[in-house]
């Protein structure tokens, strides 16, 4: 029976396997995301008290400052080694929206500069942005309906 | 105190994706395109925008807030454009974060090799 061979197989794999170590794993996205978080809010307050800007502008320049080091520790190959241990720490903040495009683009410059980087380097923002944006597009239909419905 | 909600509120929307990633097997990729969804609804529904007044950065550099922010663009679109800013509203709100990778991406790309393995 080729589906028991499966289920004994898969039995010793969860045997075999390493544990991952999912407390430590868990602790350091924790430390490791609330710090990059914490950077943010540094970049922020320096937009907002010193450069004057408001709060819109503000996160916006935060938004573009963070992805350009997400993409420089990218290019320096140090964001891979620090996101070896942080784990989701540093795939869910932004700068890990701008390594899933920067490092992807490195990695196929070989293949070319048009079909090779810039092609590949939306493997993973790609989706992003088509849920995204979808996302937002059913959001302001909702929103529009509801309006014009209740009046709100 | 606004860094340590910053840290707290941050470090705990990393650690439920973490717990995501080791529960469910769910790819990072997912993991992205699921909390991008999830800032979208809450953006919508405009309980996010809560969050962000008490945890600033830590709630707006996490995906989530990229959701939010699409979100929050477009009601405002529609409020001043209507039909029509159902469509534009979400890109232009996220426009800034949207080319800063992609030109970022790019230029790093150029000038950089990545390590051979």
């Amino acid at each position: 029976m080729p589906e028991n061979k499966n289920k004994d197989y898969l039995n010793y794999i969860d045997k075999t396997a390493p544990k991952s170590p999912m407390l430590k794993n868990v602790l350091l996205a924790f430390l490791i995301g609330g710090l990059i978080c914490v950077i943010g809010q540094l970049i922020g307050d320096f937009y907002q008290k010193i450069c004057g800007l408001d709060t819109d502008s503000m996160r916006t320049a935060v938004s573009v400052t963070m992805v350009f080091l997400g993409a420089l520790l990218t290019g320096l190959d140090l964001y891979p080694k620090i996101a070896k241990h942080a784990g989701a720490g540093t795939i869910v903040p932004i700068t890990g929206f701008a390594n899933s495009i920067t490092s992807p683009a490195m990695e196929f410059k070989r293949e070319g500069l048009v079909l090779g980087m810039s092609a590949k380097m939306f493997v993973v923002a790609g989706p992003v942005l088509v849920y995204g944006i979808s996302s937002s597009v059913v959001v302001g239909i909702i929103y529009f309906l509801y309006k014009v419905l209740i009046g709100g | 105190m606004q860094y340590l909600n910053a840290f707290w509120v941050g470090g705990l929307i990393c650690a439920i994706a973490q717990i995501l990633i080791d529960k469910t097997k769910l790819t990072p990729a997912r993991i992205l395109v699921l909390y991008v969804v999830v800032g979208a609804a809450l953006g919508g529904i405009g309980i996010y925008n809560k969050i962000v007044d008490y945890a600033g950065a830590g709630a707006t550099v996490p995906l989530i807030g990229f959701g939010n922010v699409l979100a929050n663009g477009v009601k405002k679109a529609v409020d001043s454009e209507g039909l029509l800013g159902v469509i534009t509203g979400g890109a232009s709100a996220a426009a800034g974060g949207i080319s800063a990778a992609v030109f970022f991406a790019f230029l790093i790309a150029l000038i950089f090799n990545p390590k051979a393995k």
